[in-house]
């Protein structure tokens, strides 16, 4: 595609007078190029979501063009609607439990982990870095019917906090992450702490966590995208409604309810940006702890 | 000098001995512990029983209750190999990934590529490229019924190109536009991964091609391409395996694989022949077979991306 914009610019022969010009004369496609690239992936990723918004608050669905602007007949009443059907506050209530123990667990014991398989040498740390790798490859869905004969029948943890938990209590890429940015300080540091003393633990807690604070919080939101989003686990789990998270009785609302009622779009729509709504604000507010430098030490781990 | 010289001995002769056996920081063992005992509990013994499953025949019980749950070999196999709607389901995710992979790959590099370097609004357009992944799939299937159902926007700005049967309740563009979904779904994250991989690419690199006459195409084709590579290998990998383990798109958008099937996926079958049937055996056997079939995947596409 970069190739037709230098052909139809009316300035050939100019383009084939050195092999420099040859290159600018594509760069100057480039440039128009680029900018009609990026509109159009900004335009694409972020309609979805406006449209979200502007169907929660139409009265009517109106699936016309002109539907999509915003126009001055806008209402609520698709939020009175979903919280009639689906507890919305205690949906959210548990989201943010699950999502809350997952992220605490993976805090914790995740930094522990992650500091010992950086900078310690003990015996079994092969095997369990091995292990971490392994772990990376089988999907969670092989485990699916093992988890849930475990948990809900031998444990008997359907529709209880921990059992939805338990699966994501640690995160093995925030595992990785923390390794990560625990492998790139440097030598000398821990060197000195242990002449002058300092046991492991001491070293850890007061040395290396407050220098890896940022690796903290991007370990944190990259935790949090998977309990908060995550339907299939609690799905099967939960059957009581006043346990389930807001992915689970939204969703269930969608295939039980929503054919029934008169604007099933607008309910379905002012729940999704219920759902939504923390994660996107999240993210955006946070949004230089996600960078392309942060994910990728992680993942090349 | 020889005082502390020989305390200091004397003192590392049981030390070098606990060294030896549990290394020289034995406390990384009780660090890591919890979560050593999480993978145990979590992945290894519950992968190691999911296998079991799939050889044994196994049904749900109460707790406690002693059945006998006989060795079958290979049974659950045969049952899930002759079964045409798990043949259908593998079918459609082969479909899925032909579609999905290639096209995420593309212009996860292609945006990535123009979102390389300064450019006015970047941090927005960084922003607004990942806002669908970290949304929930449930909140965003909501919108997706609402722009493709048949008196969608979508489908009323088409006007008579509208497909009909509409998108997501026709058995030849169910897969299709679910496979669309999903690239539009986690295009940032595959953004953000080719992103750092740019980063790393030497500036040199793109000069020396721009003094030999290379016009940006070429640049793209003979320097971008092949650094990128190994971000390539991992982009493909990811992309099949969280592709062949969807579940929630054909649950909600296509209102559980439908229409007959044409969108299921095997997680899909899954759910509906172990929890909803109650065959955790089948379900298991279905779980071992995928995994194979994802393993060598991407044990295929690992070769060939490497190659030199």
């Amino acid at each position: 595609m970069t190739r037709v914009v230098p052909d139809i610019a009316p300035r050939p022969v100019r383009r084939r007078g050195t092999q420099a010009a040859a290159g600018r004369a594509s760069g100057r496609g480039w440039t128009v190029l680029r900018p009609v690239l990026l509109a159009a992936g900004a335009v694409a990723f972020l309609f979805p979501f406006y449209y979200m918004l502007i169907g929660s608050l139409q009265a009517e669905p109106d699936t016309s063009p002109a539907g999509a602007l915003p126009s001055t007949n806008l209402t609520l009443g698709n939020y009175r609607d979903i919280n009639e059907r689906v507890d919305l506050l205690q949906s959210l209530v548990n989201s943010g439990i699950f999502t809350g123990g997952v992220i605490l667990g993976t805090v914790v014991f995740g930094v522990l982990a992650g500091y010992a398989l950086a900078r310690l040498r003990f015996r079994g740390r092969g095997t369990l870095f091995a292990l971490v790798l392994l772990v990376q490859v089988v999907p969670f869905q092989l485990l699916l019917i093992p988890l849930y004969v475990l948990i809900v029948r031998s444990y008997g943890l359907a529709d209880s906090y921990l059992g939805m938990i338990l699966p994501f209590a640690i995160n093995t890429t925030a595992v990785f992450v923390f390794r990560q940015f625990f492998l790139q300080l440097p030598d000398d540091l821990f060197a000195a702490a242990r002449t002058d003393g300092a046991g492991e633990v001491r070293i850890l807690w007061s040395i290396a966590l407050p220098l890896v604070r940022p690796a903290l919080l991007t370990a944190v939101l990259l935790t949090f995208i998977g309990p908060w989003n995550e339907f299939l686990w609690p799905f099967l789990i939960t059957k009581q409604a006043d346990m389930q998270p807001l992915a689970v009785s939204l969703a269930n609302y969608m295939t039980n309810v929503a054919a029934r009622t008169a604007n099933p779009y607008g309910a379905i729509l002012a729940g999704a940006c219920v759902l939504a709504a923390p994660a996107v604000a999240l993210f955006v507010a946070f949004q230089k702890h996600f960078t392309s430098t942060n994910i990728g030490s992680g993942v090349k781990g | 000098m020889t005082g502390p010289l020989s305390r200091d001995a004397s003192r590392r002769g049981p030390q070098r001995w606990v060294a030896a056996v549990l290394g020289r920081h034995p406390v990384g063992a009780v660090l890591v512990a919890p979560y050593a005992a999480f993978l145990a509990l979590v992945f290894a013994y519950p992968f190691g029983f999911a296998v079991w499953i799939s050889f044994h025949d196994y049904f749900f019980t109460a707790p406690g209750v002693p059945v006998d749950r006989p060795f079958v070999g290979l049974a659950n196999y045969t049952a899930v190999l002759s079964d045409p709607a798990v043949r259908q389901a593998f079918g459609n995710i082969i479909v899925f990934l032909l579609i999905n992979v290639p096209l995420t790959t593309v212009l996860a590099l292609l945006l990535a590529t123009a979102l390389n370097g300064a450019i006015r609004g970047r941090t927005f357009l960084r922003v607004a490229y990942y806002v669908p992944y970290v949304t929930a799939s449930v909140a965003v299937v909501g919108v997706w019924l609402f722009l493709f159902n048949s008196g969608g926007l979508v489908n009323k700005l088409l006007g008579p190109l509208a497909p009909d049967p509409s998108w997501l309740v026709s058995e030849h563009l169910a897969m299709p536009t679910v496979a669309i979904y999903v690239a539009w779904k986690q295009l940032g994250f595959f953004i953000l991964l080719y992103l750092a991989a740019l980063q790393n690419v030497p500036n040199e690199l793109y000069e020396s091609a721009a003094v030999d006459g290379a016009n940006r195409w070429q640049r793209f084709r003979s320097v971008t391409v092949p650094a990128v590579r190994p971000a390539t290998t991992l982009v493909v990998i990811v992309a099949t395996i969280t592709g062949a383990n969807m579940f929630t798109e054909p649950y909600l958008l296509t209102g559980g694989g439908g229409p007959n099937g044409a969108s299921a996926s095997p997680v899909l079958l899954m759910y509906q022949r172990g929890i909803e049937q109650g065959q955790p055996d089948v379900a298991a056997a279905i779980g071992v077979l995928l995994v194979i079939g994802v393993v060598t995947v991407s044990l295929i596409n690992r070769r060939i991306l490497e190659r030199p």
